[in-house]
């Protein structure tokens, strides 16, 4: 009878199949990105550098506590994420280190943190789709717009759980303060056409639909429902796209990031990994595979993007401050029954 | 069946005995509890922090909903996944039908679906700009709004979804109480006027209840737990709300405190659950068991019978894996390649690993609490078992601190006194995962291996002593062939829902690590369910082997059965 041997082989077997290889020369990663949208860039690093990329997703919130119970002896060289907020929070918590490069420094100052201790990778834009049928471009203005009744049971918007609604409604926070916000998200509720469910590709997909005339959604949604299976396209062929607030302040921003890990035991490495991530090579990846806007200057966008209005006028609000008032924009959705 | 001789010495013999050493053993036991609750405790620790005012705006805005909510969705599993266990398992126990035989292990397979998994497969096919509303708009020349068809994300459709793939728990322990129960009962009844439906309503469900009370209790658990259906569906309930507070309002003090009253209702579920078990004494009236004989319903009300058991199976496992084996169909090429297969290694080495691994306290916490439980060791080992009513994300947090705790103090111990940094020993380790599983599976392995030794009374093992055999013996020869079937049973419901578990995988595997449950989750989260249903279809054929096993356990566990 053998029977207490097979678990010790199977926690064998497993040890044995995980864990950083042993390579002389790698990085660690704790990505927020899904594998799918960052493993084909650290491959390309690899192959070109030598340097092998271990790899950790998850959701950034987690990774950041998992950060903290791992203290100084976490293996993680980098924490890269896909929106501002959490890397603000990354470096309040003293998580990260600066890092004084120049290539980084080509990264524009309201994309990356004061102290240079995160960057920004990419950029995505908060829009407004409308429904070609029902609704003319003229319609649209900006995002303080929708509060007016002539949209009533109008728009479609996902979750206020969702991260990138509570960046839009920060930085309503920081350009038209804390009562203007608040008021702004009662209007939004009052005109919402159902209670808020799905993703931002729902949103397109209700709009086509006619559930709703206008939604809110971010930019490369859009981009990759445009080239995905005939449905998607479709329902993303009835639908364009509008960038609010031209005439004042541009259209709302976010970005996703990373920040070198204080006490990174691979810290070389990791700032090539940075350095690459800026580099015209991975900035094509970003604007061609997942239709987002490159951060540095001179990059094309993709077909799609391009399509749309190429460049556009971006609000400069410095990123930064999207973090900083998080919890209060949860706080206004909470009163405001923003489901 | 030694069963059943075991069964008829205990009745000749009543004298307490056991064959453990009291105070060893319930030591033993106590320990393993409290290593179990830590994560747990490390939850509630938080509950004595001093409250933000987060917790005030929770309050004023809200909470209301959060409970409403839960207690809403708990409700309507508990109706749904109870009736329709209860009903299948009646039928297929006691009556014969067109395709019972088949019924009697399919009903098992939507145990098999990930919760999450049939609530995008559900939404890709019957939203707004799904093929099914679609159709319905081409072929009837209809527009959006001029039609009524049922909201799939919403509240109703969570508890669908839900009792859907958590019946089989109710199945599973109802049948095998039906099965256990003696015919002589129920011929007593009939033969005291009762007829069918009174002899089921008044003596089949009364002895069965704590079966479905504990069936029922699994499910509900599960139901608290759910992240993930939820959150997609858009339904406040606790467990959103826990993530809303910390990841949003960055508040993980309330954020705990949250989870503490998510573990208040839990505790009333334990402490039903219990209470309900406490009345089984009358459980085994009599000792003289006959194959109950399947009574064959006349043609007209078979066909209704087979319709009842099609129904959940229909929509439970055949539609969603109809509509994932279509998606596969167009995505396959893309999504399998050697990394896939190295997914699918993973996620059976895992589930295997902590299926046998959470047996073995489980095995210890029995036998310690076997018949010198005090009070102290009793709340332990409830404590110990909450894990399955948390969301995998919560338990995560709770392993990372107390072992991040422990890695960061060792390490600094061991450079303190010898000049040598160990780093981080557990942390980021498959251990920590392990131990993560085991918290949270625990309940299930505790349950079944409870109620497996509960069929051992201890004036079995005084009979056997007087027969000459020393204690390793009797466990062989007698604990050993009994507790086979739950022993079993255990190991198969633990490692199916490991190969299921996504969020503790998720936060706390190492580097380079991937399961075919991450897999499916990473790309359907992002809403392309074509891409993820090669995985999603990867983990249910790998569940389906083992629940077909756990099926064929219960049908040769009757008594009198050769």
């Amino acid at each position: 009878m053998n029977h207490w041997k097979i678990p010790l082989a199977l926690i064998f077997a497993l040890t044995s199949l995980s864990g950083p290889a042993l390579a002389s020369e790698e990085v660690n990663l704790y990505s927020a990105r899904k594998e799918a949208l960052i493993k084909p860039l650290l491959d390309k690093f690899s192959s070109q550098t030598g340097i092998k990329v271990n790899l950790v997703t998850g959701k950034a919130k987690t990774l950041l506590k998992r950060l903290q119970s791992e203290g100084r002896n976490t293996p993680a060289d980098i924490l890269l994420t896909t929106d501002a907020g959490n890397l603000h929070a990354a470096k309040a918590a003293g998580l990260l280190q600066a890092v004084d490069n120049k290539v980084l420094a080509s990264v524009p100052q309201n994309l990356r943190d004061s102290d240079n201790q995160w960057f920004a990778l990419s950029t995505r834009s908060r829009v407004i789709v409308y429904s070609k049928d029902r609704v003319k471009a003229s319609d649209l203005s900006t995002y303080e717009d929708l509060t007016n009744p002539k949209w009533k049971k109008r728009i479609c918007i996902r979750s206020s759980s969702n991260i990138y609604n509570q960046s839009l409604l920060a930085s309503l926070i920081v350009h038209n303060g804390m009562s203007k916000a608040e008021e702004w998200a009662k209007g939004v509720v009052a005109n919402m056409a159902q209670p808020p469910k799905g993703n931002d590709r729902a949103q397109v997909k209700a709009v086509a639909v006619g559930v709703c005339d206008i939604a809110i959604i971010n930019t490369y949604y859009m981009g990759v429902m445009q080239e995905k299976d005939a449905a998607q396209q479709k329902a993303a062929a009835q639908v364009s796209v509008f960038f609010p607030n031209q005439e004042s302040r541009g259209a709302h921003i976010n970005i996703s990031g990373a920040g070198l890990i204080k006490g990174a035991k691979h810290k070389e490495n990791a700032i090539k990994l940075l350095e690459y991530l800026v580099s015209d090579d991975a900035q094509k990846w970003y604007a061609q595979a997942n239709h987002e806007y490159p951060i540095i200057a001179g990059i094309p966008v993709s077909k799609i993007v391009n399509a749309w209005g190429y460049p556009f006028k971006q609000d400069n609000l410095n990123v930064d401050e999207l973090g900083k008032h998080n919890a209060e924009a949860v706080k206004i959705f909470d009163r405001v029954g923003w489901k | 069946m030694q069963s059943a001789i075991a069964n008829n010495t205990s009745t000749t013999l009543g004298v307490k005995f056991s064959i453990s050493r009291p105070s060893g053993w319930t030591l033993a036991a106590a320990c393993v509890a409290l290593v179990i609750a830590t994560p747990i405790l490390t939850i509630l620790g938080f509950l004595f922090y001093p409250s933000t005012d987060t917790w005030q705006h929770l309050a004023d805005t809200v909470l209301a909903d959060y409970i409403s909510n839960s207690l809403l969705l708990m409700l309507g599993v508990a109706a749904g996944a109870g009736s329709i266990g209860i009903c299948t398992a009646w039928l297929t126990s006691m009556y014969s039908f067109p395709g019972r035989q088949l019924f009697v292990w399919s009903l098992l397979l939507p145990l098999a679906m990930p919760a999450y998994i049939i609530a995008f497969t559900y939404t890709g096919m019957f939203e707004v700009a799904g093929p099914v509303q679609e159709w319905i708009r081409e072929t009837f020349n209809l527009r959006y709004g001029e039609y009524w068809f049922p909201e799939i994300r919403s509240l109703g459709g969570a508890i669908t979804m839900l009792s859907l793939v958590l019946y089989p728990y109710v199945y599973l322990l109802a049948r095998a109480a039906f099965l256990d129960q003696s015919i002589c009962a129920l011929e007593a009844s009939r033969t005291l006027g009762c007829g069918p439906w009174r002899s089921f309503f008044f003596v089949a469900l009364p002895l069965a209840r704590p079966a479905i009370v504990t069936g029922l209790s699994l499910a509900l658990m599960e139901t608290l737990a759910d992240y993930g259906t939820v959150q997609y569906f858009g339904v406040s309930t606790f467990t959103t709300g826990i993530f809303r507070t910390w990841f949003g309002l960055d508040d993980s003090v309330a954020a705990a405190q949250l989870s503490g009253i998510l573990m208040t209702f839990v505790f009333v579920l334990i402490i039903l659950e219990r209470w309900s078990r406490r009345q089984a004494r009358f459980h085994h009236a009599t000792n003289r068991y006959r194959t109950i004989p399947n009574i064959k319903l006349p043609p007209l009300v078979g066909w209704v019978a087979t319709t009842a058991c099609l129904l959940p199976l229909f929509f439970g496992f055949i539609l969603p894996i109809g509509q994932l084996t279509q998606w596969a169909f167009l995505t396959f090429s893309e999504m399998v390649d050697s990394s896939f297969y190295t997914l699918a290694l993973n996620s059976f080495l895992l589930a295997g690993a902590a299926a046998v691994l959470t047996l073995v306290p489980a095995l210890i916490l029995s036998y310690g609490n076997r018949n010198h439980a005090t009070p102290l060791s009793r709340f332990l080992v409830r404590l110990s078992g909450m894990g399955y009513a948390i969301p995998g994300t919560v338990i995560a947090i709770g392993v990372l601190i107390p072992f991040g705790a422990l890695d960061n103090g060792i390490d600094a111990w061991m450079l303190e006194h010898f000049d040598i940094g160990t780093g981080l020993i557990f942390s980021g380790t498959i251990f920590i995962l392990l131990f993560a599983y085991m918290v949270r599976f625990f309940t299930v392995s505790l349950n079944t291996v409870e109620s497996g030794l509960g069929k051992i009374r201890p004036s079995m093992d005084e009979a056997a002593k007087t027969m000459g055999y020393g204690g390793l013996e009797i466990l062989r020869h007698i604990h050993l062939p009994i507790m086979k079937g739950s022993l079993l049973t255990a190991l198969i419901i633990v490692f199916v829902d490991v190969l299921k578990e996504l969020p503790a995988t998720l936060v706390l595997r190492p580097f380079n690590f991937n399961t075919l449950a991450v897999r499916a989750f990473e790309l359907a989260s992002d809403e392309r369910l074509a891409d993820s249903s090669t995985a999603a279809i990867a983990i249910v054929l790998v569940s389906i082997i083992p629940v077909i096993l756990l099926s064929r356990t219960i049908a040769h566990s009757r008594p009198g059965q050769p």
